[in-house]
């Protein structure tokens, strides 16, 4: 396995999302983890702008060349952005994950639920137990 | 053959040749140039604008070319040369059945009494056709020991579709609806996408750690709210799954019904049969078992057959015997209904009867005992060196994996793309899914001993390649007329046409 | 037996190596009761020579186009196909070749699957196709569950003149989902009745053939207005393709999704099948399509190449939430039309399609004036039109077999209504001398 980024500051679902607070919005993009799984990213179905999302729910789907997952959201609330520079630029998800690559962002209902989310010794931990 | 012992060359047969880059079909030609020259019209001629109205009628097509009938034939004469083919050499992918396609299946296919007639054209104009379905609906039933079969499905898909849509009827004709369907782990996508196209939930079962199914899985999730269970036997690791008749029994006694795939009948013919086991309605791959061309992705054809408890659902219409006659059964009480606009690929039939007629009960057998024996042969040649993640006695195919590889940083796919550079199709790869890095192989009965010890010293010289010179097998394939293709590209900014200037 | 190399000798050589004893051996895997104890209940094997004589046999009870004129169509119809068509899909390498996983060596096949989907493209109107369906019926199925995943709807609205066939074929597919299938009627001249009172806002799509069943051109332009109206797609269904060189193409009068039959294009009647199912789409539309699609890349050297792409819609990939369960497409029969589609060319495809049409007016012409035979419907037609006769159609079309035609489609079990009717069929096979001797026939002795 390469090396795989894990920045401290960001929360982490199972299903290798990655979250961060920003201005009482939650912006959510998949792992380094992920990413690399998944090869080059080719497509995302996005949400609506506007669209209630629940956590632990897929809100949208993302597609390499040879597979495709649901994105889950990590926290509920209403779709405030998508970031729609992806669109024909796929390849920032797998060269910048954690920062060009980010995916949307959410008006969390309860912004505490972001609490309940694994911090990023717990998501090292929950990926190295995958791959042994 | 000229090429050192050990060489890529020696190995696949494969050296060198001319391949002709060729343009698409709209670069090439001239105005004004034809490739048909029509009869003269021997009707007064019409106006089509002034007869339908200006609206109705379109401007010229740019999408089509403008080329002489020698353009034509060169151009796909030329595009025929960058195909590999059962007729260049071994072709393994794994539960396709890439077997050899007897030219007489096609000479009779063409023959003007079975080519040029109409679906509906009535009976009585038809019987002979009508006499070989017939024939040949009786013969895949006694193969697979089930009672009535339909020759409608155009496709294996299509008969996995009929398959699970009788089985829902049935339920539901009970009066009893049901919402699940059991899949294995191993099985091939279209099981749970015909069992989706029914609005079934799929609910999987996981293979035990010796490859096949056990009755305990299958027990734990079997219940009243279960239609049934589809499973492919020999499954797609090629092991018989040896507790099937528990299996079945367990499906039977809470009201299930049981689906086989018959992707690989060709491992049991003459020897065992579906029917046997408990299989209550499978379908079958013509175009696999039964040596239909496979035409670069189709047309095959895909008959379903049921016992005699589901014959009251299958697709109408069935061809049956009346008397000395041959006729079209519309009488099916709770059919499913039509699948197909005619009576399915009859052309496969035809094609598939005259294999049945050639081979008999005898070669029937035969072929599936050296398909088997081809298997496990490639197995034992093999094993020394490959990892195989169910070191058993197999069926028909044998799955092998990467895993010895990940030293040298070489994958499956790397593999698959060096093959090529042997004169090999690469067999079915990254498939079934609970193998990581699955290489699927199917030598199929129409190999011959030293065909497959050609194959097996070429994987072998790919396993020594990937720990001596990796970089030549995960930049292969070189001696093809193009290199590894771009897919991310392809899909990211999809290109599906070819547009006009 | 010829397909099968194993000498005695080299079967034993094989099972020491395996370490068995004996081709039973193998099959040890095989629980004891299990084992067929019998040999299967079929006929021995046999020579090359003998098979032949009983297929030909066979293929002798058979009434066949090569010795009759044909004017039997509705959705399977009677072209002429040159020479070139089968011998480029004799050659192994398109025939014996399976779908086209491994692009490097599989150049050709993907190829001839590109330009299909450009020459569709241009045919239909539409801005992308696929790379085929197994046949019209199934298409048209297909383009209704596009539709129905396009607009999260439920409820699918056909016209009367769908081939009844492909009607039934929808049905069967819709039945598994729980959808809702409701169908307009026939208006007098033949076309389809509107259908505005059965769509409402649960309608996925609006399907309407061109030509529909009995031959009339519908208004499509009309239906697709009536559709999007609802926020409805309009999907066109063509089942004879040779008309979409002649008439305005569906993509231009607004529909969303073209899909139909392709036989027409070279394919041999073959008893209905194998046929070439077709379906295009608009690019916004495209990961919702069923089936194959060759995009364009290049190689590692920037040379162009071809793949097959945007396979995630597929049930390999996605399983239960795949666009369709079809794994492969109808790849001999696609590059039977493609080869077709490029003998005939811009010009030569047009002029054949208004061949057919010349056709049917001088036949409908020598109807009109013919004591005893009637044209029930006044809407135009391509090559396909309903004749009213004197007397039953299993008569007329007895007279006509008589004279050495198979006659038409005998329209009493489709459209009782019509009382004797016969579809009509004629194409560029069609000489003038037949359609007299044909119309002469099936007035019979009404004169």
């Amino acid at each position: 396995m390469a090396e795989t980024q894990i920045p401290e500051e960001l929360a982490y679902t199972a299903e290798d999302e990655w979250a961060r607070r920003e201005d009482g919005q939650v912006v959510v993009g998949i792992t380094d983890y992920a990413q690399q799984q998944l090869g080059d990213v080719v497509h995302i179905v996005f949400p609506e702008v506007g669209a209630a999302v629940t956590k632990g729910e897929p809100f949208g789907e993302i597609e390499s060349v040879k597979a495709v997952v649901d994105l889950y959201a990590p926290i509920g609330g209403n779709v405030c952005a998508v970031n729609d520079d992806l669109d024909g630029a796929f390849e920032k998800i797998n060269e910048d994950p954690y920062g060009a690559g980010w995916i949307i962002a959410i008006e969390p209902d309860e912004p505490a639920e972001l609490d309940s989310l694994m911090d990023a010794t717990a998501y090292a931990k929950h990926v190295a137990e995958r791959e042994s | 053959m000229s090429s050192a012992p050990g060489s890529v060359e020696s190995l696949g047969h494969a050296t060198r040749g001319l391949a002709w880059e060729e343009p698409l079909l709209f670069e090439r030609g001239r105005p004004g140039r034809k490739g048909v020259d029509l009869d003269p019209l021997d009707v007064p001629e019409v106006d089509p604008k002034q007869l339908l109205g200006e609206a109705a009628v379109r401007e010229e097509i740019p999408e089509l070319p403008e080329l002489s009938e020698v353009d034509v034939i060169r151009h796909f004469t030329r595009l025929s040369t960058w195909n590999y083919a059962v007729d260049l050499g071994l072709y393994p992918l794994g539960s396709c059945t890439m077997k050899y396609n007897p030219r007489l299946n096609e000479k009779v296919a063409r023959l003007p009494g079975f080519a040029e007639i109409h679906p509906l054209q009535p009976p009585e104009q038809s019987q002979g056709i009508l006499e070989l379905m017939v024939r040949l609906e009786e013969a895949l039933a006694e193969i697979s020991g089930l009672d009535r079969v339909s020759l409608q499905p155009a496709a294996g898909a299509q008969g996995e579709l009929a398959g699970i849509m009788m089985i829902r009827a049935y339920h539901e004709q009970r009066g009893d609806p049901r919402k699940k369907v059991l899949i294995p782990d191993s099985a091939h996508g279209t099981n749970p996408a015909s069992a989706a196209l029914n609005d079934f939930e799929c609910v999987p079962i996981p293979s035990g750690a010796d490859g096949v199914l056990h009755p305990e899985s299958v027990a734990e999730v079997m219940g009243p709210d279960v239609a049934g269970l589809m499973l492919t036997n020999p499954n797609t690791l090629g092991l018989f799954e040896e507790h099937i008749v528990r299996i079945c029994e367990i499906v039977h006694e809470q009201g299930g019904l049981v689906y086989g795939d018959g992707a690989n009948l060709n491992a049991l013919m003459g020897r065992s049969r579906p029917g046997d086991m408990g299989i209550d309605v499978m379908h079958f791959n013509l175009h696999k078992t039964f040596s239909t061309p496979h035409g670069g992705g189709g047309p095959g054809a895909g008959p379903v057959g049921v016992k005699n408890i589901l014959a009251p659902y299958l697709p109408i219409p069935v061809a049956r015997r009346d008397g000395d006659r041959f006729a079209l059964d519309y009488e099916f009480p709770h059919s499913i209904g039509r699948l197909h606009g005619s009576f399915g690929n009859v052309g496969m039939l035809v094609r598939a009867w005259a294999y049945v007629r050639s081979l008999g009960r005898d070669g029937l057998r035969q072929c599936s005992d050296m398909a088997v024996l081809n298997a496990n042969y490639l197995l034992a040649r093999l094993r020394e060196r490959w990892h195989v993640p169910y070191d058993r006695p197999v069926m028909h195919e044998c799955v092998l994996s990467d895993k010895l590889l990940e030293d040298c940083k070489v994958t499956t796919l790397d593999v698959a793309k060096r093959l090529i550079d042997y004169g090999y199709h690469p067999p079915t790869i990254y498939f079934p899914l609970v193998v990581h890095g699955a290489l699927m192989i199917e030598p199929t009965e129409s190999e011959s001993l030293e065909g497959l010890d050609r194959f097996a010293e070429a994987l072998l010289s790919i396993e020594r390649e990937a720990r001596e010179d990796p970089d030549v097998v995960r930049s292969a394939p070189h001696r093809t007329p193009r290199s590894r293709l771009d897919e991310t590209r392809a899909a990211r900014k999809p290109i599906l046409r070819w547009q006009p200037s | 037996m010829r397909f099968i190399p194993h000498t005695e000798d080299e079967v034993q050589a094989m099972l020491e190596a395996i370490g068995a004893s004996s081709v039973d051996d193998l099959f040890r895997c095989i629980p004891e009761k299990l084992h067929l104890e019998r040999e299967l209940d079929l006929p021995l094997g046999a020579g090359e020579q003998t098979v032949l004589s009983e297929l030909s046999a066979l293929a002798k009870r058979n009434t066949d186009a090569s010795g009759h004129d044909w004017f039997l169509g509705a959705g399977t119809y009677p072209h002429f196909s040159p020479a070139v068509i089968d011998t480029v899909a004799s050659r192994s390498e398109f025939l014996t070749a399976y779908t086209p996983y491994q692009p490097e060596m599989s150049q050709g096949t993907l190829q001839t699957i590109f330009e299909w989907q450009t020459m569709t493209a241009g045919l239909t109107g539409m801005e992308v196709s696929n790379a085929s369906m197994y046949d019209g019926a199934s298409a048209t199925a297909e383009a209704a569950l596009m539709a129905l995943r396009i607009t999260r709807r439920n409820k699918v609205v056909v016209a009367a003149g769908l081939h009844p066939h492909y009607r039934d074929v929808l049905a069967t597919y819709l039945s598994g989902l729980g959808c809702e299938l409701v169908e307009g009627e026939r208006a007098g001249d033949g076309r389809s009745a509107p259908v505005d009172g059965l769509i409402d806002g649960d309608t996925a799509c609006v399907i309407v053939q061109q030509p529909n069943f009995f031959g009339c051109l519908e208004d499509v332009v009309g239906w697709a207005e009536t559709a999007h109206a609802a926020g409805a797609l309009l999907v066109a269904s063509v089942a004879e393709a040779l008309s979409l060189a002649l008439l305005t193409p569906p993509g231009e009068q607004g529909a969303d999704v073209v899909c139909g039959e392709a036989q027409s294009f070279g394919l041999p009647m073959g008893f209905g099948g194998p046929h070439l199912g077709f379906l295009a789409a608009r690019q916004s539309h495209v990961r919702q399509m069923p089936g194959r699609l060759a995009g364009e890349t290049v190689d590692g050297e920037g040379r162009r190449g071809f793949v097959l792409t945007l396979s995630t819609r597929e049930q390999h990939i996605r399983r239960e939430r795949a666009t369709s369960n079809i794994c492969t497409n109808q790849g001999l029969c696609l590059l039977m039309a493609t080869v077709y589609l490029a003998l005939h060319g811009r010009h030569g495809l047009r002029a054949l399609a208004e061949a057919n049409l010349a056709k049917a007016e001088y036949a409908k012409a020598r109807v009109r004036e013919t004591p005893g035979l009637s044209l029930p419907f006044s809407a135009p037609t391509f090559n396909e039109f309903v004749v009213g006769l004197p007397g039953p159609a299993a008569e007329a079309l007895g007279r006509a077999l008589d004279a050495g035609a198979v006659g038409g489609l005998d329209l009493s079990a489709y459209a009782p209504d019509l009382g004797d009717a016969l579809l009509v069929c004629t194409t560029e096979r069609a000489s003038r001398q037949a359609i007299d001797r044909l119309v002469a026939a099936l007035a019979g002795g009404a004169r």
